[in-house]
């Protein structure tokens, strides 16, 4: 029997009720990791105007340790959080900002570069866009499968690059439209 | 040995496309580049997992988080949480949000002119049990214009929030309630045209669930993308 998954509705502009709880700008990784980074930026509309309502979610997917049903009994008898997960709404001015550990480890012996999956959700949005951050310094990137299925034009439109305020400061703007519209993925 | 779940490509016409002019506030925020189609990969096939640790005991009871009950009609929510297969989701976290019985949110950027509710917040978790299934107490939400067009007004709704198993299976979505005038004027519910996907979208109001003396069942049933992986597939 196939079910045709329920179709999808905007979150709104009023998600911070029901969302705000789990925020989280720390994405913790329980795993082997890289050097700690912070990664800020804004995320702005088609007239270049920042969205001071949406809200993204980082995935971090090396934090995955064994089977879901062993991360739900860590889970619970830490009484912690999630590991990998972060989630953060942009302020007023349209800025995000969140701390993680650059991913290190690579499952997939492809030539896969270190990222992190990045969902994102806002009032216009009748479903949410999935894009990935890719870490600009990275050699592997030359290697990785899904950057290389991006016109190179665009590539650098996933690239977290070094800010000139801090040593381990990355900065990744969204751009929803436009010319340097960020590249998102139909999965 | 854990196997994470297939994804198949989503069928045509079986998600709203990102430009909806009808709704406005999809113009300028709606990619205008074609999406880059992305083999799935562990990374889109994982996701987080949530425990029992991120929910509180009135969590599921949105008429019981404050001193006194809130204004309106009470209502139980009940549905089950499926995969594509059929199977039912365990485990799985569901965070809703609504307005108040006025129509109102407690927002600071809500700005109608309908009455606040001191006892009502308008939150909501759970997770889903063994065979998917969960439940809210709640009141119904009321109604609410908003600046899409000229005499707008939101039927009443509530936000639904997902993860299932994996976050190919994220799912963000809206309960609406059966025989609602609204629904056929409103930009956001219609933004699919296959009628039968929209139905899907209305919850069944549900006897089974209606509590005497006490509140309104109603029944909302959410499919997520996603099916158990078979020995022939990898």
């Amino acid at each position: 029997m196939s079910h045709t998954p329920t179709h999808s509705q905007t979150v709104g502009p009023f998600f911070s009720i029901g969302l705000s709880a789990l925020c989280r700008e720390d994405v913790e990784c329980g795993t082997a990791i890289g050097a700690r980074v912070r990664i800020r930026g804004r995320v702005l509309d088609g007239d270049g105007q920042p969205v001071p309502d949406a809200v993204l979610e980082i995935w971090l997917p090396d934090s995955v340790q064994g089977e879901p049903q062993t991360q739900r009994v860590a889970a619970q008898q830490r009484r912690d959080f999630p590991a990998g997960f972060g989630r953060i709404p942009t302020n007023e001015r349209g800025e995000f900002q969140f701390t993680t550990h650059k991913p290190m480890v690579r499952r997939e012996a492809d030539g896969t570069a270190p990222h992190l999956v990045v969902v994102l959700l806002m009032r216009g949005l009748l479903r949410h866009l999935v894009t990935r951050i890719y870490f600009a310094d990275e050699a592997a990137n030359a290697t990785d499968p899904i950057l290389n299925l991006i016109p190179p034009g665009r590539r650098g439109t996933l690239l977290a690059k070094q800010s000139s305020n801090a040593e381990n400061e990355l900065l990744w703007d969204v751009h929803l439209q436009g010319e340097n519209e960020t590249v998102f993925f139909n999965v | 040995m854990w196997k994470p779940s297939i994804f198949d490509r989503l069928e045509p016409g079986t998600q709203p496309q990102y430009l909806h002019p009808a709704y406005r506030s999809s113009v300028k925020r709606a990619p205008t580049q074609p999406l880059i189609i992305l083999p799935h990969t562990l990374s889109e096939r994982t996701g987080p997992v949530f425990g029992q640790s991120c929910i509180s005991a009135n969590d599921h009871d949105l008429t019981a988080q404050h001193a006194g009950p809130p204004l309106g009609e009470r209502i139980v929510v009940t549905g089950r949480l499926l995969d594509e297969g059929g199977r039912p989701v365990r485990d799985a976290l569901i965070e809703v949000w609504q307005a108040n019985a006025a129509g109102r949110y407690r927002h600071k950027m809500d700005q109608h002119n309908a009455p606040l509710d001191a006892n009502f917040t308008g939150c909501g978790r759970t997770l889903t049990d063994a065979e998917g299934r969960y439940k809210f107490l709640s009141i119904k939400p009321g109604a609410y214009p908003w600046g899409n067009h000229s005499n707008a007004w939101r039927p009443a709704h509530i936000h639904f929030s997902v993860f299932g198993d994996g976050l190919l299976s994220r799912l963000v979505t809206q309960m609406y309630f059966p025989g609602d005038p609204l629904l056929a004027h409103d930009p956001i519910y219609n933004c699919i045209s296959d009628e039968k996907a929209k139905q899907r979208l209305i919850s069944i109001f549900d006897w089974e669930n209606t509590s005497p003396e006490y509140a309104l069942g109603y029944r909302f049933d959410i499919v997520l993308r996603g099916r158990e992986a078979t020995p022939m597939e990898k």
